[in-house]
């Protein structure tokens, strides 16, 4: 059987992130699969090999770790060449789109973004327009260069003894031109990430001010989820950047969405409209977050949800 | 120093969008095409840069006749003037060829910095920047939140999952820029009237020495096979807070098993 490369996402903070485990669950309708891990792996075979990675493709150093992505699209398009895979399967992170990018130019290959699921013969599903379509679609040139989307598939475990290789990585000067001077790890507690997280409670311009958003916190915190923000949420100052979901922030589609003080806004839709089901609370009536809630309160979030918070540890 | 910005027309996010029922591409005829959002962070990083070490600020999109509006737009931002690269036989043009005919033009431009915005929010592909530098073997700084020039030295702060990076590369390069990094600003009334009299060059697929079966439909690496819209979200129960909305909502969680 074929091999299918992985391209792992992983962290030291996180372990290795869920959607490597969904990857590694859709390469197994493909084929053999092989995860390809940039950095230490040591911490991260037993889990790949729990959800079926027959190898783990190891490159590291400087040359590779020390420089934007250029040198991890060069080392997966060495693989390609050398062991001739049935596709490659890569986050659809920031990353993961990059060295797709870099990589189906290398090899003048197609390239398919945000899939939620492949078919055995290649075709992928992607849902596009925010949300709003569906599209099979399938690469015509090449092999199937795929990126999936987090939270696509449920991972189920497949329990393989991953070989191990290191690789030897050949870089050349053009990968090198963009240098990483520094990684900031900020402190984000002990919450799920964003993209992966079963549940996301996220506040909006109704929540007021940064101060309140503990209150956000506190539910999401109580039901094990992460925290998002709307963009009005953030634009005003409220929480960071890297929380918002919406059509300019991040895509989610957690089993539970919860919007808090959140009007609903097609921005802020475009980034969580998938979500299996959607709980709001919002004191507009009329807001159009309830147009595809499931549940929804017409209410002040400040009564509403402390209330809900109480009521979550009593039942504790 | 010779920037050139990278902007796309796409259909407006706001409205309903959908494929063309004929071939599968993006409809964009009878859509309401707007310049993509990401874009207009792009031109004002650019426009930022000029005012503060000079030069010159060029707006390069590839795209149907239609998309001259956007254009125009652009250019009563500030921009000096622009380059089209319009075409019949790049309809359906999928990232790869996209990237080819984009590196080809940015060829005729001697850029020494190349800003877009980080996706559009069409395609939301979010490749491009990367192609592009890959193509044309000059550097990538992606997902800029920051963006400082220092002489011939770039330095992006972009964000990540966990926080942030800092990257530095020299020009010539490409960088792409997330809406955090600064606030467009509006066209003036005299801005609207100067873009109407800006230079706008027209580029072919032959000028640049493209095939046309290297583009469009007849080239691309990747097909569409089927597209159907997604049923829209129907809306649930709706209750009002009466004082046990909280315990009310709690109870639906139950039910659903969340908590």
């Amino acid at each position: 059987m074929a091999e299918v490369l992985v391209v792992v996402e992983a962290s030291e903070a996180a372990g290795v992130k869920k959607v490597t485990l969904e990857m590694l669950t859709i390469a197994r309708t493909l084929g053999s699969p092989s995860a390809v891990v940039f950095g230490d792996a040591s911490a991260f075979t037993d889990k790949l090999g729990e959800y079926g990675a027959e190898k783990v493709y190891v490159a590291t150093g400087d040359d590779v770790e020390g420089y934007l992505v250029a040198p991890k699209a060069t080392v997966v398009a060495d693989l390609v060449k050398s062991v001739q895979p049935a596709a490659v399967l890569l986050g659809s992170t920031q990353e993961g789109k990059e060295i797709a990018g870099r990589l189906a130019v290398k090899l003048d290959n197609g390239l398919l973004t945000d899939a939620v699921d492949v078919a055995a013969d290649g075709t992928a599903t992607q849902v596009v327009f925010a949300g709003s379509g569906i599209v099979k679609s399938k690469v015509t040139r090449g092999l199937p260069i795929v990126t999936i989307r987090p939270n696509s598939t449920t991972p189920s475990p497949a329990p393989a003894t991953p070989a191990v290789e290191q690789l030897t990585v050949n870089v050349t000067e053009s990968d090198k031109l963009t240098k990483v001077v520094e990684r900031v790890t900020e402190q984000k507690g002990s919450r799920p990430e964003l993209t992966e997280a079963s549940i996301v409670v996220s506040g909006g311009r109704g929540v007021g001010n940064a101060d309140n958003f503990k209150l956000v916190e506190e539910l999401a915190d109580l039901l094990g989820g992460a925290v998002g923000a709307s963009r009005a949420a953030v634009d005003s100052g409220y929480y960071p950047h890297q929380f918002q979901v919406g059509q300019t922030g991040k895509t989610v589609s957690p089993q539970l969405y919860v919007a808090l003080g959140i009007s609903g806004a097609i921005q802020h839709r475009a980034g969580m409209q998938t979500s299996k089901t959607i709980v709001a609370v919002n004191k507009d009536a009329e807001a159009p977050i309830f147009e595809l809630a499931d549940y929804g309160v017409v209410g002040d979030l400040f009564k509403v949800v402390p209330q809900a918070a109480d009521e979550i540890r009593k039942r504790k | 120093m010779n920037i050139v910005v990278l902007v796309k027309q796409v259909p407006d996010s706001g409205a309903e969008r959908t494929l063309s029922a004929s071939d599968n591409t993006v409809e964009r005829a009878s859509a309401n095409n707007v310049i993509n959002e990401m874009d207009e962070y792009a031109i004002e990083e650019a426009l930022k840069i000029k005012e503060a070490h000079g030069g010159e600020v060029t707006v390069l999109t590839m795209g149907p006749a239609g998309a001259t509006d956007s254009i125009r737009k652009a250019l009563s931002m500030g921009p000096d003037k622009a380059v089209h690269v319009q075409d019949d036989a790049l309809h359906g043009s999928c990232a790869v060829a996209t990237s080819k005919v984009l590196a080809a033009a940015l060829g005729t431009l001697n850029a020494d910095l190349i800003i877009a915005g980080a996706e559009s929010t069409d395609g939301r592909v979010q490749v491009m920047p990367h192609m592009l530098a890959e193509r044309l073997g000059i550097a990538a700084l992606t997902g800029a939140r920051k963006l400082t020039v220092d002489g011939s030295t770039l330095t992006v702060e972009r964000q990540t999952d966990e926080g942030y990076e800092v990257v530095t590369a020299s020009t010539p390069a490409v960088v792409s820029v997330w809406d955090t990094i600064n606030e467009p600003r509006y066209p003036s009334f005299k801005g609207i009237m100067a873009a109407k009299k800006k230079p706008v060059q027209a580029l072919s697929l032959a000028d640049l020495g493209i095939a046309a079966d290297e583009v469009g439909t007849a080239g691309a690496t990747s097909a569409v096979l089927e597209f159907a819209a997604r049923p829209p979200r129907s809306a649930g129960t709706k209750v009002s807070d009466e004082g046990d909305g909280g315990t009310q909502l709690v109870a639906y969680l139950a039910t659903e098993k969340f908590v």
